[in-house]
């Protein structure tokens, strides 16, 4: 594995083009545009003010930069750098801002969830949403970019409206069954619609795309409720991860509970081949206790329940975070519907991703070192960098090839090796 | 009672009663004054003295003085004391009767007492009885009330969880309101704020968009004015997307489909054949007859059919299927522990000792089988290293010949019956030519003849002669490499 150098970053604004090419990084008010391989700066923008979020456009050529304290957004050119646009939201505040699947719009949501306002960048159209929905996830692009959800609550009622990201034509809008919707994703096909609730109620609804309620599901009553969700890339499978502990699988056929994964604190299967792994590089044997933090139930939004839910991309693995034990990450066999291996560190995972590409995940504690597992093997790697770089999030480039690390206010690149085997294999697993 | 009694006192006296006399019992209780005469009384004239002795004897006997007085040596009767003795006599009687009597009401009152008592302890006896079923009854209902009791401590306990838990739920659901509250609150409290700024500030930030030009679509159309085209454009490509992935879908179940059918044929077929060897032997023919009659149709048919009826016939007779496995699986087991114990042995079953001792027989025969090949092999060896005479030699070296001496015959043969085939036909060949030689002959003779002729047959001009004779050469080759048939002589 080979590490770039310390780069600086503020805000963990470091995002990586969609076509893979370029690296942008907000350093205060300047956005600075780099080669991801050979980390040469290629373009420097100045912004008005200290940036609040940045991404790029899915076509790669523009990239957006929002200060939401002044209600502005800046719009820079990757091919015309004296090509600018800056939208000014003016006394209506600025809360969010986002660029739509083409490229070619911008979605600023206003202060207290007025309105959100759909600025053109090809002609002089500007379109309106109200009563859009302050909750968790309101929005959600389809995967392909041709449809907008959008959660809306009107007179104590939630609604969903389906746009056409074409020429944002309303395509459905329907009343949603949900006491207090809490968020809306589309299954990676794009065909079905998954809204939930808010955690004071268990409540799953799925439709389809031409606005159809096609399953209702609830596991319970009464107790705090869904709290994570995620679709496996083959739109099979709906992961709910919640306050209880579990996390539910629904079928894509049926729409019924396929099984139910449990986190309990001592590990004694030998049915599931669960293989142990402590960090510090040694297999535990069973059985084994996880390490948990009671939490304090007298607050709202306790640390207890799978606060994480991730399907890897070949869709064979699950990786789920129960905030009960913060220190371990379970990753499930999709196969055998099963327990796969329980990574125990010495500090809370803070964060963890799927490579893109193969079955490999990567994590970090907020130390210096990060941590990958995959089926052959765990390996721990410290970041070699002076001072004090102590990785708090990570992601994947697009391609798998690169992770790319950011620390409280730097960011740093880790290629891993694909030819030669440099990277050591410190356990092997099987049963 | 009085009668035994009096028996009593009849026997004794009739036991020690001088023999010649017969006593007649008397039934009166009391002492009459019975007027015994006749033949049968005690004392007649005759036995006067005897009787007096015997009197006396009894009396004396009694305790009570004699009735003789002594004078002289001699027994004089004396009346006065035997009337005194009778007197006294009367008075014991009496007095017997009274104790009779008094003997008798005393056991009568006994008697009642007893029946009285007997009553009283029957009563009793059934009285303890019920009681006894009483506290039978009273236990056993002592007991499900215990039970009962057990069960809603158990209910209560249940309850009281139930209710802890619940009010756990309701005082986290109560946290999260507050907390929504709060935020609620908090958020229009910044919204009152912001109101009240927007009211009292004078200078409006106007909202709007600064851009250098406009750009292009990112897919290079040209957009389009929304009418009620574009609307329906819509609907049609969101129903084909749902209808693209419909059909996906339903293609990848019919696949699953087809491939669970098939492994539910297979698994079939194969219980099919693991049952069918065993059916004929048990007793359970009968039944399994119809069963084999409906397979073959069935398989015929369900390979097609994908309806319901099919489905539902299929799965059916797989449980069928599987139901008798089970059981045959159920039966061998039962006998296998049965022949364990050695309770029952079947010609088909052999127990597993039995099983277990033909195995070493087996292995056994293996061993010695293959010592015995080692031996021959051993033998063997040596008799070829060994040397031995000449004619043991040759012998043997024919011997080992033989087989090569047997094969070379063999292709002896068939050279000569080649070579044999082989002359024939060079035989027939050399008939052939001899004959294509005649014939060839013949036919140059022939067309010598018509030459002949023709020359003879010739006109005028020498060059035409000479044309025609070599146009009727070239034909003549011609015909005779075309015709081999007769040859018409012109």
């Amino acid at each position: 594995m080979n590490f770039s150098e310390v780069f600086k970053q503020s805000n963990q604004l470091c995002k990586v083009s969609p076509d893979g090419k370029y690296l942008a990084t907000c350093v205060q008010y300047r956005l600075v545009v780099r080669d991801v391989n050979t980390l040469q700066i290629l373009q420097l923008y100045t912004c008005l003010d200290q940036v609040a979020h940045m991404e790029w456009s899915s076509d790669s050529l523009f990239i957006l930069c929002a200060m939401y304290k002044r209600g502005l957004v800046q719009v820079w050119s990757l091919e015309q750098p004296e090509w600018h646009c800056k939208i000014d939201e003016g006394s209506i505040g600025l809360l969010s801002s986002r660029w739509s699947p083409d490229g070619r719009h911008i979605l600023n949501t206003t202060e207290f969830h007025l309105r959100i306002t759909v600025w053109s960048l090809c002609n002089k159209s500007v379109s309106y949403i109200k009563y859009p929905k302050a909750c968790q996830k309101g929005l959600d692009f389809s995967a392909d970019g041709r449809y907008m959800a959008l959660a809306e609550r009107r007179d104590c009622k939630d609604y969903i409206s389906i746009f056409v990201c074409d020429d944002w034509h309303l395509l459905r809008h329907f009343e949603t069954e949900t006491q207090d919707l809490a968020g809306v994703e589309w299954s990676p096909n794009g065909c079905v619609l998954a809204v939930w609730d808010s955690c004071l109620e268990y409540k799953m609804l799925l439709y389809s795309l031409d606005g159809r309620l096609l399953s209702t599901y609830s596991a319970y009553e009464w107790s705090l409720g869904i709290k994570s969700v995620a679709w496996s890339p083959s739109s099979q499978f709906l992961a709910i991860g919640s306050y209880d502990e579990k996390v539910r699988i629904l079928n894509h056929i049926t729409w019924k509970k396929l099984i139910e994964f449990e986190h309990p604190a001592t590990i004694t299967s030998s049915k599931a081949v669960v293989i142990h792994y402590l960090i510090s590089d040694e297999i535990a044997s069973l059985p084994v206790q996880v390490t948990v933090v009671k939490p304090d139930l007298d607050r709202a939004n306790p640390k207890i329940g799978i606060s994480a839910v991730a399907f890897s991309a070949d869709n064979r693995y699950l990786a789920t975070k129960n905030d009960n034990m913060p220190q371990s990450l379970w990753v499930w066999d999709m196969q055998r519907l099963g327990l796969q291996a329980v990574l125990e560190q010495t500090a809370p995972v803070r964060c963890f991703v799927w490579d893109p590409r193969k079955p490999r995940l990567a994590l970090c504690t907020g130390n210096a070192k990060v941590y990958l597992w995959s089926l052959a093997g765990c390996v721990s790697v410290k970041v070699p960098a002076e001072g004090n770089f102590q990785v708090q999030s990570l992601f994947w480039h697009g391609n798998g090839d690169s992770l790319v690390l950011l620390g409280k206010d730097q960011i740093c690149l880790c290629y891993m090796h694909t030819s030669s085997c440099s990277v050591p294999v410190t356990l092997i697993l099987s049963k | 009672m009085p009668e035994s009694s009096y028996e009593d006192i009849n026997i004794y006296a009739y036991s020690t009663m001088p023999p010649s006399r017969q006593y007649s019992q008397s039934a009166m209780p009391l002492l009459p004054v019975s007027p015994y005469s006749g033949p049968s009384d005690f004392c007649t004239e005759e036995n006067i003295s005897e009787c007096m002795l015997y009197i006396s004897q009894e009396l004396s006997s009694l305790g009570l003085p004699s009735i003789f007085y002594d004078l002289n040596g001699i027994r004089q009767l004396d009346v006065m004391s035997t009337l005194n003795r009778m007197y006294d006599l009367l008075q014991l009687h009496r007095r017997a009767m009274g104790v009779v009597e008094e003997l008798e009401v005393e056991q009568l009152k006994v008697s009642s007492d007893l029946h009285c008592q007997q009553l009283t302890s029957s009563k009793l006896k059934d009285q303890l009885e019920l009681s006894k079923k009483e506290n039978v009854r009273l236990r056993e209902r002592e007991r499900q009330l215990e039970t009962s009791m057990k069960m809603l401590q158990t209910c209560l306990k249940n309850e009281k969880e139930e209710v802890q838990k619940l009010q756990n739920i309701i005082a986290s659901r109560a946290t999260q309101y507050n907390h929504e509250m709060k935020r609620k609150e908090k958020e229009f409290s910044k919204l009152k704020e912001s109101l009240n700024r927007l009211l009292t500030d004078k200078k409006d930030k106007k909202q709007g968009m600064e851009v250098l030009n406009y750009l292009g679509r990112s897919d290079g159309r040209r957009s389009q004015w929304k009418t009620g085209k574009t609307d329906g454009r819509h609907e049609r490509e969101m129903y084909k997307t749902l209808l693209n992935e419909f059909d996906k879908h339903q293609k990848e179940l019919m696949l699953e489909n087809a491939e669970l059918k098939k492994v539910l044929q297979q698994m079939k077929q194969e219980m099919v054949g693991i049952l069918s060897p065993k059916r004929h032997s048990q007793k359970e023919e009968k039944s399994t007859d119809f069963t084999d009659q409906q397979i073959p149709s069935d398989d015929e048919e369900t390979s097609e059919m994908s309806c319901e009826h099919a489905r539902e016939k299929l799965t059916n007779s797989i449980r069928q299927q599987w139901r008798k496995l089970k059981n045959h699986v159920e039966n061998l087991d039962n006998k296998a522990s049965m022949v364990q114990l050695g309770k029952e042995v079947s010609e088909e079953m052999i127990s597993k000792q039995l099983h277990q001792e033909e195995m070493e027989r087996l292995k056994m025969e293996i061993q010695q089988c293959r010592d015995f090949i080692r031996t021959q092999q051993q033998l063997l060896q040596q008799q070829l290293n060994t040397p031995c005479d000449e004619e043991t030699a040759a012998v043997l070296n024919d011997c080992y010949m033989l087989e090569e001496k047997e094969r070379l015959k063999e292709e002896w043969r068939t050279f000569d019956e080649q070579r044999k085939n082989f002359e024939m036909e060079r035989r027939s060949f050399t008939e052939a030519a001899i004959r294509l030689g005649h014939e060839r002959k013949m036919f140059e003779e022939d067309r010598a003849t018509w030459l002949k002729h023709q020359f003879l047959n010739i006109t005028f001009t020498d060059q035409m002669k000479m044309k025609t004779q070599n146009s009727l050469s070239e034909y003549s080759v011609q015909e005779q490499k075309h015709s081999s048939g007769p040859k018409t002589p012109l």
